[in-house]
């Protein structure tokens, strides 16, 4: 009778042990699960009916499109160029952003004394508010008030409108682009250095990679690799998302030239209210997004080699 | 050099640096401080720049002449003038309740559900754990649409909540706390239950005090995101006594002010002055921050 | 081949003073050891030897000519880290090729895709295969060529960083502390393949560890640091049999030398507990000396104590310590409680005692250090006209 009593007593106790963390578990994802479901799955299965209707925010029906939205944005001249526009725009933020972080890093890196002065004042865009700083770069830039433009002139060349001309207002929103994420790079690329170890530098100097270059090419870039295509990615990430700049400072301006996606997808969605076909674009601005961090999850894989 | 000038010491010979590796050395160090200062210029011409123009008179700041200091003190006109042109500290208080309010109930549903992901078992979990994983790379942008629409329904647009809405659930914070609670030791944790804990006591007493760092950098993340978010608030707002400090910018840059630079940039300067005061105070939290949320 | 000079090295870090002043003459082809605990400086100085650290003042000298303006790769030394510091992202083959890569092909025939456009580039590498291939047959590394070094094991991570030291076949090889993240057994079993690497190369060995058997079973000489200075330099045994100084003592040998607390009597003779030894030092009388006495220095006295002439004392029998081969027997020391002695014995010795029981402890006069109070070693001189007259403990 005893023994019995004595032999059972555990498993229910465990099973009582794991009813409890199998309660108290699931209580504790479920508000988590609600604000999930309520703010990204449901909104994401609504945007999609809406992307295959013509919905118009405002209105009282909508007909059923199928992929007419779709089909439509891909033909579209102002949403190609949007498209263009952005890639563009990512394409020179992303070289100037990361290697520019980097090779600040590497120079910031073996300062003793002067190291956390140029931390702070890399990292200081970072916390800047960007709309009100665009405003200032817009000063900045002004054809005839701003001190670029003045410098230029000292120098003996010509006034450049940076905003107001086709040809430079992209380039300059990416330069904007640049300075604002340029300590935020700096400050992971940091990081990544500082987790190699002076061992190995040491060993390499014994070995004969006396110079700057030896030691950077044998040493730092290849035991840089995973934090490079971190910060490649979200920098690509980040700038795809690119709307304040665009916003404050050109309206998609001069002649459509800095037009980009998520300006556009924001005219259609909240301007215009072609609420569906916003949706659609929404649809075509995550492939891009999701293309994105697909390649970073598939190269971290593979980047791990050691 | 100074060590040819000293006599010799004795008979302990100085380590000889030849003079060619001395100009190297030298030459690099200009080089690099060269670069630094360089790109440091860039970086902090806008924030000069703003300062300077902040306290200058119009007619400085039109004379097509560039000066770096203004002949004519004329920060208090150009500062009252935003002030009293724009309710720039309402913004500004606006940017504190949105920041707190949002950082307050991430905290709240992401710290259990972390827990839990780390450490308890229970049916669906891995399930969650990859809308998780799915959640990180959806950007508010794209819910954006739906969550209007859901909100003009309810006649929500134009509240503070609207404001928070979409960012309560940060699919970030749980991962970033998951991953900092998985190497937290399960003996703490039995030793806890076998004291008569319960899980609740477990998570808020014993496991988030340890979290701390992840707590303090995400907190810092989370803030600098919200304050100087402007997207969503542009959508939801169009009262300006609720405008966060960009959309306020953005509403005190469209009204006459249009070409007032020194005013313009008196509000910038209020607008970016809290967080970036806030950095420089603690800089050290700040980027320890960043790393540990950018690494992961 | 080349002996390395040190003369009068010193280096502070800030305020802190790591070495001061080190002396230190290393003959072409020694194994020479520094030895000594953690802070002792002799990381430090491996470091300036290697060009790593640049000392304050004094100046390094290897094969006769002075190298303290040369960088490290020019100075024709080859490291060995204790963490091994192996490329991570590289092959053995690599890590092993890397320090020929780098002296024997130019910057352009190293930059990516530039290296293209070199034609003599081939003809370079299989030269540096060969090289490579010959001392990884030499260490047994021929089928590990191709792994990561996460894919090896410590001894195999350990053979593959003597490989790249190895490769351009320098004239000193420096080892900063390179067993000690090895297991027990594969420590010793290197230390006997260091030995031999060392003979079969005839290369000058200068070797960093805080570990004192390291020191005494590989070197030629060991050099014993503390506070940043040499305390003594010799030959194992000489470090063993005359040490300079009670730290020298204390850090060689192991289990660690028995110190008791003995007084100078009339004549310089000394005083044990009491009773006068026929050993006597130049020193005042009334000074108190440290009496140093290796373990197998004691052994117990049969029958009556003091009936053999030998000085003795007593303890009581604490605890027996098995290590196979022989037995360590811990003792205390009657009516002193902190203090205790060690002493070996053989099993069938030690079997034959049983704990918590007093006995003799006998030794010769002639096996005892004897140190000032400063520590320093005090040469025993002939004792005074009176001869040795043992008095009993108890009557």
């Amino acid at each position: 009778m005893n023994a019995i009593a004595l032999a059972s007593a555990p498993p229910a106790a465990m099973r009582r042990r794991l009813w409890i963390e199998r309660f108290t578990g699931l209580g504790f994802v479920l508000p988590a699960f609600i604000l999930l479901a309520l703010t990204i799955l449901l909104p994401l299965v609504v945007l999609l009916l809406l992307s295959v209707t013509n919905y118009e925010f405002g209105g009282v029906s909508a007909d059923w499109l199928g992929f007419k939205n779709y089909a439509k944005a891909l033909a579209d001249p102002v949403i190609r160029r949007a498209v263009v526009n952005t890639l563009v725009y990512v394409a020179i933020v992303v070289p100037g952003g990361v290697f520019g972080a980097l090779l600040i890093a590497i120079l910031v890196q073996r300062r003793r004394k002067t190291r956390s002065l140029y931390e702070v004042i890399y990292f200081l865009p970072v916390t800047s508010t960007l709309i009100a700083m665009a405003t200032v770069w817009q000063f900045l830039l002004h054809p005839s008030l701003g001190p670029v433009n003045a410098v230029l002139k000292w120098f003996g060349f010509g006034q450049i409108a940076f905003l107001s001309e086709p040809s430079t207002a992209l380039a300059t929103l990416a330069v904007i682009g640049i300075w604002q994420l340029l300590g935020f790079n700096m400050i992971l690329f940091l990081a990544g250095l500082t987790a190699i170890p002076r061992d190995l530098y040491e060993a390499a100097e014994i070995d004969g990679c006396a110079g700057g270059i030896d030691r950077f090419l044998t040493i730092t870039w290849p035991l840089l690799g995973p934090t490079t295509m971190f910060v490649i990615v979200t920098t690509m990430i980040t700038a795809f998302k690119i709307f304040d700049t665009v916003a404050v400072m050109t309206r998609g301006g001069p002649i459509g030239s800095t037009e980009v996606l998520l300006y556009n997808i924001y005219l259609e969605g909240f301007q215009y209210f072609h609420t569906g076909y916003a949706a659609a674009l929404t649809f075509i601005f995550l492939a891009f997004i999701l293309v994105f961090s697909a390649v970073q999850t598939f190269a971290l894989d593979k980047k791990v080699h050691y | 050099m100074a060590e040819i000038a000293l006599p010799a010491a004795g008979p302990v010979a100085a380590p000889i640096t030849p003079a060619g590796a001395i100009a190297r050395r030298l030459f690099s160090l200009v080089l690099i401080h060269g670069i630094l200062i360089a790109g440091a210029i860039f970086m902090l011409l806008p924030f000069v720049w703003m300062l300077i123009t902040s306290i200058k008179p119009p007619s400085e700041i039109f004379n097509a002449e560039i000066s770096l200091w203004p002949k004519q003190f004329y920060g208090v006109e150009n500062y009252s003038f935003a002030l009293s042109k724009a309710p720039l500290l309402r913004f500004a208080l606006n940017g504190v309740i949105l920041c707190v309010g949002i950082l307050v109930v991430q905290l709240l549903v992401a710290i259990p559900c972390a827990y839990a992901l780390a450490k308890l078992r229970f049916p669906g979990r891995d399930a969650l754990f990859v809308l998780v994983l799915l959640g990180l790379c959806i950007p508010v942008q794209v819910p954006a649409m739906p969550l209007y629409i859901a909100l003009a329904e309810l006649g929500l647009l134009n509240t503070y909540f609207s404001m928070m809405v979409p960012f309560f659930l940060s699919v970030f914070a749980i991962f970033l706390f998951r991953q900092f609670f998985r190497s937290f030791p399960d003996d703490i944790i039995h030793a806890a239950r076998l004291d008569g804990m319960s899980e609740f006591e477990i998570v808020w007493r014993i496991v988030t005090p340890s979290a701390w760092p992840a707590i303090a950098a995400f907190s810092v993340f989370s803030a600098v995101a919200h304050w100087n978010d402007l997207y969503w608030p542009l959508i939801v707002i169009s009262d300006a006594k609720l405008a966060p400090p960009p959309l306020g910018m953005m509403f005190f840059a469209d009204a006459e002010t249009g070409s007032n630079y020194g005013a313009l940039t008196a509000a910038a300067t209020i607008l970016t002055a809290p967080l970036v005061i806030a950095f420089l105070i603690a800089r050290r939290r700040f980027i320890d921050g960043i790393t540990m949320t950018g690494v992961k | 081949m080349a002996a390395v000079d040190l003369a009068s090295i010193a280096k502070s870090f800030g305020a802190t003073k790591v070495l001061g002043g080190v002396d230190l003459d290393i003959a072409d082809g020694e194994f020479l050891t520094l030895v000594g605990p953690s802070g002792c400086g002799k990381s430090t100085l491996i470091r300036i030897i290697a060009g790593l650290e640049s000392q304050d003042s004094g100046s390094v000298a290897i094969g006769g000519k002075r190298v303290d303006h040369l960088r490290a790769h020019e100075r024709r030394v080859a490291m060995v880290f204790q963490s091994y510091a192996l490329y991570p992202h590289m092959s053995v083959r690599n890590n092993i090729a890397l320090p020929l890569t780098m002296s024997r092909l130019s910057l352009w025939q190293r930059l990516p895709l530039l290296r293209l456009l070199s034609g003599q580039r081939r003809q370079v590498m299989r030269g540096i295969e060969a090289d490579v291939g010959a001392v990884a047959a030499q260490l047994q590394l021929e089928h590990l060529l191709d792994r990561k070094p996460a894919q090896l094991s410590g001894g195999q991570r350990q053979r593959v960083a003597l490989g790249r030291a190895m490769v351009r076949s320098p004239d000193v090889f420096l080892m900063d502390e390179p067993l000690s993240n090895l297991d027990a057994k594969l420590r010793v079993h290197m230390r006997t393949e260091l030995a031999e690497l060392h003979k079969r190369l005839g290369a000058t060995f200068i070797y960093v560890t805080h570990d004192q058997v390291e020191a005494m079973t590989m070197s030629d000489r060991v050099a014993m640091m503390d506070a940043g200075s040499i305390l003594q330099l010799g030959t194992p045994s000489q470090l063993y049999e005359k040490p300079a100084s009670l730290k020298v003592a204390q850090f060689i040998g192991s289990p660690a030398i028995n110190l008791l607390p003995a007084s100078v009597a009339n004549g310089g003779r000394i005083e044990l507990f009491g009773r006068p030894l026929a050993l006597a030092v130049a020193e005042g009388q009334g000074a108190s000396v440290t009496l140093g006495i290796r373990a197998e220095a004691l052994s117990l006295v049969p029958g009556e104590p003091g009936h053999a002439g030998r000085p003795w004392f007593s303890a009581r029998l604490r605890r027996k310590e098995n290590l196979g081969s022989e037995y360590i027997l811990h003792f205390d020391l009657a009516g002193r409680d902190a203090q205790g002695v060690t002493m070996r014995a053989s099993p069938a010795v030690a079997a034959s005692l049983s704990e918590a029981a007093e006995f003799a402890l006998g030794f010769d006069e002639a096996a005892c250090h004897v140190f000032n109070a400063a520590g320093d070693r005090l040469e025993p001189k002939a004792p005074g006209a009176a001869t040795a007259s043992v008095v009993p403990l108890r009557a």
